[in-house]
């Protein structure tokens, strides 16, 4: 397997384009397939998952994947496979952080452009994965669509004529897809209103997580929705449905911004205003504190009450604050102590340089508070 | 809070629907719900697997195979601990079992999405998987999706020519 770095592998849905991407964060499809001949995770014989990983590196040679980074998991150090992580590329399973390291054969291939990706030996031998910047639910499927064509005509797939593909979960059976997207609603929480929306979302075949997935905690307001059902629906009702929804959602997150903006703007405002002063100046940062922070001045740009602040800023910050970001900056290991300096250090020297927020809109502010 | 089908029964299923961009809850008593064909549970936010596993088995007295898989040596009890099963195989040699658990999860058991073709296909395999390209063909144009559209055609009349 090519020896990579990790420098910018993976980080193209931080960019910050796509549709709403100031509240959508990020799309993310993806396809679990499983090899026919072989036994699935839970029963695998030693040596075969090494012969699966040997498998998917010779088709993926074959595929849009070709030239692009790859890293055989066992063999990464790992500082490199918590960056991963931290990037959202591989589960914290795959990436041995529950304790173990990876098993043999555990497996990424990512594109040149870092977009998509194949994770071998998860769960299920291959999870085909996208993830893209903003809500881009069709285009992202149609990328990891191409590359299930692409694997499909050289790897033998698990597939039952009724159940669709087959995987290790029943839960994930028929198309194995999971769509998911990454949303920021501040305004739901704020308004209280957020419990009735999951639970709307829960009505309708939806499911919600925190940012890191399965049994991860909701930090900063930001929520992954997906889609609960796999099986007895196309790959395109599956994403339109939520597409849909997701709309709704956006919709509703407005609605409650509008009502704090009408009720209670100065204690919107300054708790905006309070978030960026700790984030600009603070000089120790726990990554918790850093992702509410960062929610309250994500808000404020969204609704253009700070000004001159990027949505890749605000992206980049999740991503690069967190501990083995700091670490690979850094040089070395840090403490815990450390890490909340080093954090803090980094985020004041990003929003110096491309976060100003402009005068005007301190000045505007000024104005209504004196007039 | 009352059926809003009967009037008389409290309402213990709230089935919320979408219908032309509207969200609509519906709260019914379990008769009412099972008049209307709304399953309970099929469409509810959180599916405790092993629940359903637990369940699994207590169908009646001609229980059918509860294995080991030929194949992998799953057993029965081994996918109920764990809720994963160990390979293709077991989902023939569980068949009986996994029907109703799918049905309670998915809320059907027929795949209706892509349709895969193996690397060395047999005719009967060809035709289905052209079949599936025409589907998702026809839902491109409907979207008016014309570039994918170009794509899948392409993808045909490649099949085709090759047939």
């Amino acid at each position: 397997m090519s020896d990579n770095g990790f420098q910018d592998v993976g980080l193209g849905w931080l960019e910050g384009s796509g549709v709403h991407s100031d509240i959508v964060l990020s799309t993310r499809v993806r396809l679990a397939r499983n090899l026919q001949g072989h036994a699935f995770a839970a029963r695998v014989r030693d040596g075969e998952r090494e012969e699966i990983l040997d498998l998917v590196r010779a088709a993926v040679q074959e595929t849009a994947l070709s030239g692009g980074a790859g890293y055989e998991l066992s063999a990464t150090p790992i500082l490199g496979r918590r960056l991963l992580h931290e990037r959202h590329l591989i589960s914290r399973e795959l990436a041995g952080l529950a304790g173990d390291t990876p098993p043999l054969g555990s497996g990424l291939f990512m594109d040149p452009q870092g977009g998509v990706g194949v994770m071998v030996n998860e769960e299920d031998h291959l999870r085909l994965q996208v993830i893209l910047s903003g809500l881009r639910l069709h285009d992202a499927f149609h990328r990891v669509d191409e590359l299930d064509e692409e694997l499909g005509v050289q790897l033998p797939f698990a597939y039952h004529q009724e159940y669709g593909y087959l995987t290790s979960c029943p839960t994930n059976v028929g198309t194995g897809l999971r769509a998911s997207i990454l949303i920021h609603l501040p305004g739901l929480v704020l308004t209280k209103e957020i419990g009735k929306v999951l639970q709307g979302i829960g009505q309708v075949g939806l499911t919600f997580r925190g940012l890191y997935g399965e049994g991860s905690e909701v930090v900063g307001n930001f929520f992954q929705i997906s889609n609960q059902t796999t099986l007895g629906k196309s790959e395109e009702d599956l994403v339109e449905h939520l597409q849909k929804i997701v709309g709704r959602v956006i919709q509703y997150e407005m609605g409650a911004r509008e009502i704090l903006m009408r009720d209670a703007p100065t204690v919107i405002e300054d708790k905006i205003w309070r978030a960026y002063g700790l984030l600009r100046y603070a000089r120790s940062l726990s990554f918790d504190e850093v992702m509410n922070l960062l929610s309250g001045v994500r808000l404020g740009m969204s609704m253009n009450l700070l000004s001159g602040l990027r949505v890749y800023t605000l992206n980049k910050l999740m991503i690069f604050a967190r501990d083995a970001h700091l670490e690979q900056a850094a040089g070395r290991p840090l403490r815990e102590a450390e890490s909340d300096l080093h954090r803090a250090a980094y985020v004041r020297r990003v929003l110096a340089t491309e976060g100003d927020v402009s005068a005007d809109a301190v000045d505007a502010q000024d104005d209504r508070e004196t007039s | 809070m009352q059926c809003e089908s009967c009037g008389e029964r409290d309402a213990s299923i709230h089935y919320t629907q979408i219908e032309k961009n509207e969200m609509q809850t519906l709260h019914l008593c379990e008769q009412c719900a099972a008049e209307k064909g709304l399953q309970p549970g099929v469409h509810a936010g959180s599916f405790p697997l092993t629940d359903f596993l637990a369940q699994m088995g207590r169908s009646g007295p001609e229980a059918p195979s509860s294995g080991p898989c030929a194949f992998c040596g799953l057993t029965l009890d081994d996918f109920k601990k764990s809720g994963r099963l160990g390979c293709s195989h077991c989902y023939v040699t569980f068949d009986a079992h996994l029907g109703g658990l799918l049905r309670r999860l998915h809320g059907g058991t027929q795949h209706v999405g892509k349709v895969y073709l193996p690397p060395d296909p047999s005719r009967a395999e060809q035709q289905e998987r052209l079949a599936g390209l025409r589907r998702k063909l026809d839902r491109a144009v409907q979207s008016e999706d014309f570039e994918r559209a170009a794509q899948i055609r392409d993808l045909i009349r490649t099949m085709e020519g090759a047939a």
